[in-house]
């Protein structure tokens, strides 16, 4: 099992062609995803990476019956990539590229939504099924097969908190990092959801941030629905207010998006909260037991 | 990006919405000048800095002559004003706007914000105007009306009476009024692609009309690129010159107040360093990502900006590599020592992308006062251990 993307998957890649797309898809196919063509307008017809390039998506789908794009195009290019992978019927656009606007992120995902087309990120890792289809930038090698589903706003914490795992004798389900932007695509409550319903998942590890109130609305969506043992860090405690610490959506505006409310409400939840990283890997060996 | 409350309301100008008239000054001759110019009996002399709280502060006066003009805007210029949001530091008042008195009646609130969780823009709005909106929101939230928009349809009819009705604006000629400046205002922001616009107080005059007293705007960074007279207006003085520095090396860097310098890669992690750092007794001097493409040259930039803080008592270097290889880190932390005095201890953990080479090159290179942490734990107890002096 595990959840969205397993070893059958077939991928293609938005931005194929150029150096971020091209170094990623690479390491991608080598731990072994199904990328089946790429897709780099004026360049159909070649090959890269002993791969057919298309010029447009639908064209790319047709031909190849890609569900999934991993996109790399530039980010005032983003929407524009999310709205024709929609489109073209994929089923989950991957979106990694940083720095896309947000007014742009706001048509893109309000597009998927009405073709039905799932989105992780923007500005994220992506989502690895661990030792089957990896579809993102993440270091493959730190993901053991295992029982343990992550979700994490943040790339290296996603990182950081696998490693913990496995290093217990546990490993990764499937790992998602959906990014810290203010508007993403799937988000806590929908993968939470996913992880719930997969039998490979036995337990799920979820990593925030200050900003926004994702994780608040997840820990009544946890209370509600969720019965298999959640662990989560939300970073940034010690962060000042009305500074942006890095993520475009990682800010305290006034008293809102503090770490303490979302930790509180997700403790209040049932959920084992750890106020550092650092304790994720002790946390999950605990409600594993 | 923030700008001044000046260039806020050249731009509510050029988009329709009513201002008082003003004119911006660097000096007091230049302030009595522009008053003249603006004629009338009252004026107002309000410093611009990117701060709220400029009133409350000190910074926004009256003046009821032109001595008076005068007198003000040498008092204000130059002075470091202090409001809630400045810290306590404050900041330096390098301009005085000079603008004419407005006859005020009511005073009103408006904001355009993303909201995160519609996932589209909204409008907020509230009859309590002049007050900080986030003491209305937690003392009488049934005050504020917010009226989402989706921005694929836009603004529509039933979005202005929501707000007129919700303001309790009953005059024909007012509704109609607000409901312009409403959707003007709108219509500014996405055009703009602003993150925030916020004016308070928005009031209506005695003689029935609405104006932007104040004005507030914030710019989405990421796509300044496609608004180069928004990126002129960037008022490079107002930023903190060390984050300035860093961000053109790929960084980012926030001070904080603590003692151990943090250098991390990806934000989530860099925060929860601090966190770490934090949980074990000690103080987190900083917030730094060196980011996805970190090379010699950045960490040596790293080091330098963190060094600069005379509070430093240690460094705590913390890079999980995924795409930022962990070689790259340790020849950047080897080079650093050449160019920097690097004269506090230097707590080193790498892991994930090359770290067994990593660790091979710093063993190598034998640099006195580098400590290695096994993992995250390990490492921020070494960091916080030699903050206080302990090995």
């Amino acid at each position: 099992m595990s959840i969205l993307v397993n070893k059958d998957t077939k991928v293609i890649v938005q931005g194929f062609t150029g150096k971020e797309g091209s170094f990623h898809a690479e390491q991608c196919m080598d731990y072994g995803t199904k990328i089946v063509g790429g897709v780099t307008p004026g360049k159909g017809g070649q090959v890269h990476l002993n791969k057919p390039v298309f010029n447009t998506v639908a064209e790319a789908v047709k031909t190849t019956g890609a569900t999934v794009s991993m996109i790399f195009v530039p980010p005032a290019f983003v929407a524009d990539a999310v709205m024709e992978a929609a489109a073209a019927g994929i089923e989950l656009a991957v979106i990694i590229t940083e720095g896309a606007p947000v007014r742009d992120m706001q048509a893109a995902k309000a597009c998927a939504v009405k073709n039905g087309m799932m989105t992780i990120g923007p500005n994220c890792p992506g989502v690895i099924t661990a030792e089957e289809c990896k579809i993102g930038i993440m270091p493959g090698m730190i993901f053991k097969k295992g029982n343990v589903g992550l979700i994490s706003k943040s790339g290296t914490l996603t990182y950081e908190g696998a490693n913990q795992v496995c290093k217990e004798g546990f490993g990764i389900s499937t790992a998602v990092g959906i990014g810290g932007d203010p508007i993403i695509g799937l988000s806590y409550i929908q993968l939470l959801q996913m992880f719930q319903d997969d039998e490979e998942t036995e337990a799920i590890v979820m990593i925030g941030e200050i900003g926004g109130d994702l994780e608040i609305q997840a820990a009544r969506y946890i209370k509600e629905n969720i019965t298999k043992p959640v662990v989560a860090f939300i970073a940034g405690q010690t962060a000042p207010a009305g500074k942006r610490m890095g993520h475009a959506g990682a800010i305290i505006s006034g008293s809102a998006g503090t770490a303490k409310e979302k930790m509180d409400a997700l403790e209040a939840a049932g959920v084992k909260v750890v106020v550092s990283p650092a304790e994720i890997g002790k946390a999950v060996k605990e409600v594993m037991a | 990006m923030n700008i001044h409350e000046y260039q806020a309301k050249q731009i509510f100008q050029k988009y329709g919405v009513p201002t008082p008239r003003g004119i911006i000054a660097n000096t007091p001759d230049q302030a009595v000048t522009n008053a003249q110019e603006l004629g009338g009996k009252i004026w107002v002399v309000k410093a611009q800095i990117h701060a709220g709280g400029r009133g409350l502060g000190g910074g926004v006066k009256l003046a009821k002559s032109i001595d008076e003009v005068r007198e003000l805007a040498t008092e204000i210029l130059g002075m470091t004003l202090v409001t809630h949001q400045t810290g306590p530091e404050g900041k330096l008042v390098q301009k005085v706007y000079i603008e004419e008195g407005a006859n005020i009646q009511d005073e009103l609130y408006l904001s355009v914000v993303l909201d995160r969780a519609a996932e589209m823009p909204i409008i907020m709005a509230s009859t309590e105007g002049g007050m900080d909106i986030e003491t209305v929101a937690e003392e009488t939230p049934e005050k504020i009306i917010r009226i989402a928009i989706d921005p694929a349809f836009g603004f529509q009819g039933y979005h202005g009476r929501e707000l007129v009705f919700g303001l309790g604006i009953t005059d024909k000629a007012e509704q109609k009024k607000m409901i312009d400046f409403a959707a003007k205002v709108y219509k500014l922001y996405m055009e703009n692609d602003a993150e925030m616009i916020e004016i308070n107080p928005l009031i209506k005059t005695t003689e029935g009309d609405f104006m932007a007293l104040d004005g507030k705007m914030a710019f989405d960074d990421s796509a300044l690129g496609r608004h180069p007279d928004i990126e002129d207006m960037r008022d490079i003085s107002e930023e903190d010159p060390d984050e300035r520095e860093a961000s053109q090396y790929g960084l980012s860097y926030i001070a904080l107040d603590g003692e151990i310098g943090c250098m991390v890669n990806g934000a989530g992690l860099a925060m929860g360093t601090m966190d770490t750092i934090n949980y074990m007794g000690g103080t987190p001097a900083n917030f730094l990502d060196v980011g996805g493409s970190a090379n010699a040259e950045t960490v040596a930039k790293g080091f330098e900006i963190i060094l600069k803080n005379p509070k430093v008592k240690a460094i705590f270097v913390n890079i999980f590599g995924g795409i930022v290889r962990c070689d790259r880190i340790a020849n950047g932390i080897i080079e650093a020592t050449k160019i920097t005095d690097v004269n506090v201890p230097v707590i080193v953990r790498l892991d994930g992308t090359n770290a067994p080479e990593a660790a091979e090159i710093l063993k190598n290179a034998n640099i006195a006062n580098l400590i290695v942490g096994d993992d995250l734990g390990d490492g921020a107890a070494k960091a916080v251990a030699a903050a206080k002096g302990e090995k």
